[in-house]
């Protein structure tokens, strides 16, 4: 069915560190790794060694450059206290599992669904027809389409192991939490205030992605700390009120601090 | 997004059967409500059931290209609380019935005074269910949060006068191809009104869509509002299924002629028929108008998905 389940107590999802992640791809590889013989299975890559590869993926990392900011930017933000600096951000995007999922309720044929037990947003590959539209009603760009088995794919959220009792308690989180080596991503239930995920969330003030457009995602991003004051030079090189630059005294200055 | 070939012929062709079967249906309610039995009009009737039936079911069997697994495509009736594609393809075959059941009364040639009525009520409905089944295609566009520009209150409006405008050219042509004279001229002027008054709203659809752009930023979609984001480095190195399929870009300057030429194309129709029509030939006539509008829907339809700015396009 592909009408909202009523709300679930448990929303299962993951928590996100922006300030950690280093862009590895780390948590990409070993979603594929394993999602390519579990349940979602199999991730069909076309043309893999050849000229244009192309294939399914649940997790996409980008990278960008983050403008620097003058102090007290803008309200609200991490920009809120102090100058920012410029940086690269990576940021990885995957499936939110939101509350209100349009990708379900455009279904035409029952196939995708929202698991009324913990809201894990799946797809039943044996009934669906492959006509895309849960895509397009994705602004997050969460599913991918596979022309070679002609249904969509979308992460699991690896619901084929986070309840897998053949494997060892340690492991049963999404193979892509398991993976990060700097332990950016968490995993949890963010339906509880008291779970470890919905306090980390609390502490460092997460985010929901466009939360404008109205489907409630269950997934959080926490934001880069702010980046300390720096002292002397380095405070005002992130004001960009710099205007000495050029003089040889300056670096004799600045060396003469020290 | 990307304009699929099988979504646009889909959309055209089966607008363009259900539009005439839109008119048929009116036609044949108004007649029979009025008690005007025309066994002169009979077979006209039959031939646009008929071109209604086979260009709508042409559309439809297009639109199966579009499915990776169009064997399941049954599947497709059982969501229909929820999901317009669902209610699509319920209209789609609901519409058939009253559509066969007027031909059925129809065919039995001179319907006797019990049948009048029903033909009247089938022809009501028939006209109702075409309507809702163009409506629930649009509904499928325009229920699209990410794509703001499927989500403009003028989407229905055009998708349904676009069906109305080409099943009626349609119509034309039968009633000129098989009763002779029937004049042409109020039926061109008819097609050129509608004609000029979609191009119009066509045109104040893309001038209020280029103007507003996606909602949000990139900032808002990668959770820091307010502060100013580049690429810096792409997840992927080749184009993957999103990139593909949402990030679909076209040419400013090809749109524009693009656009025009759809506009032309349209409103070119009727005049074309004009000229015809001094030709001696009112039935080629009306076919020509009808098929040069058939082209401009297919040329808009294009530019409806190739134009169209998926939210997602913010992370690229």
């Amino acid at each position: 069915m592909t009408a909202l389940p009523t709300p679930s107590k448990v929303k299962l999802g993951l928590v996100i560190d922006l300030d950690t992640c280093v862009g590895c791809h780390a948590c990409a590889t070993s979603c594929k790794e394993w999602n390519a013989g579990g349940i979602a299975g199999p991730l069909t890559d076309e043309n893999p060694y050849g000229k244009d590869p192309s294939g399914v993926w649940f997790n996409r990392v980008h990278s960008y450059e983050i403008a620097p900011t003058p102090a007290c930017a803008s309200q609200g933000s991490i920009a809120a206290e102090a100058a920012q600096p410029a940086m690269t951000l990576h940021f990885p995007r995957s499936c939110l599992h939101c509350e209100t999922p349009a990708c379900v309720t455009v279904c035409p044929t029952g196939a995708s669904y929202k698991r009324a037990e913990d809201g894990i947003v799946l797809v039943d590959e044996d009934k669906c027809i492959g006509c895309k539209l849960c895509s397009w009603a994705c602004p997050y760009g969460a599913r991918e389409y596979s022309p070679v088995e002609g249904v969509m794919k979308k992460c699991t959220l690896c619901v084929d192991r986070i309840y897998n009792e053949n494997l060892d308690e340690s492991e049963r989180q999404p193979a892509c939490v398991q993976a990060c080596p700097t332990k950016a991503r968490h995993f949890g239930d963010l339906g509880d205030p008291e779970s470890k995920v919905s306090k980390l969330v609390a502490e460092r003030g997460g985010v929901a992605l466009m939360p404008e457009l109205g489907y409630n995602p269950v997934n959080r991003y926490l934001p880069p700390r702010p980046r300390r004051h720096g002292t002397g030079a380095d405070e005002s090189v992130a004001q960009g009120t710099v205007t000495t630059a050029a003089s040889p005294l300056h670096w004799l200055g600045r060396l003469l601090k020290r | 997004m990307h304009p699929a070939l099988s979504v646009i012929l889909f959309t055209t062709l089966s607008g363009a059967g259900y539009g005439l079967l839109v008119w048929l249906g009116v036609s044949v309610a108004l007649l029979n409500l009025r008690g005007q039995v025309l066994p002169a009009l009979t077979g006209v009737q039959l031939a646009a059931l008929a071109l209604g039936l086979v260009l709508s079911t042409a559309g439809l069997l297009l639109s199966l290209g579009h499915l990776g697994k169009p064997l399941r495509s049954w599947r497709a009736f059982s969501q229909w609380r929820t999901s317009w594609l669902s209610r699509e393809a319920v209209m789609a075959i609901a519409t058939v019935l009253p559509a066969l059941l007027v031909g059925a009364l129809l065919w039995r040639g001179m319907p006797g005074p019990t049948a009048t009525p029903l033909l009247a009520i089938a022809g009501i409905m028939l006209a109702l269910f075409a309507l809702a089944t163009v409506a629930c295609t649009a509904m499928i566009y325009a229920s699209l949060k990410p794509i703001p520009a499927w989500r403009h209150p003028l989407v229905v409006p055009v998708y349904l006068l676009f069906a109305l405008l080409t099943g009626l050219a349609l119509l034309f042509a039968l009633m000129l191809l098989m009763l002779g004279d029937q004049g042409p001229e109020t039926m061109l002027l008819t097609l050129a009104v509608v004609a000029c008054l979609l191009v119009a709203l066509k045109w104040l659809y893309w001038y209020e869509t280029d103007r507003d752009g996606l909602p949000g930023s990139r900032a808002t979609a990668i959770g820091l509002p307010g502060r100013e984001a580049t690429v810096f480095e792409r997840p992927h190195t080749e184009a993957n299924y999103v990139t593909r399929e949402m990030a679909f870009q076209v040419a400013r300057t090809h749109a524009r002629w693009l656009r025009i030429g759809a506009s032309a194309l349209v409103v070119g129709g009727p005049l074309l028929g004009y000229l015809l029509l001094a030709a001696g030939s009112p039935a080629l006539a009306l076919a020509a108008a009808a098929a040069l509008m058939l082209a401009g829907a297919f040329v808009e339809r294009w530019l409806f998905f190739a134009q169209a700015r998926h939210v997602v396009t913010l992370y690229y």
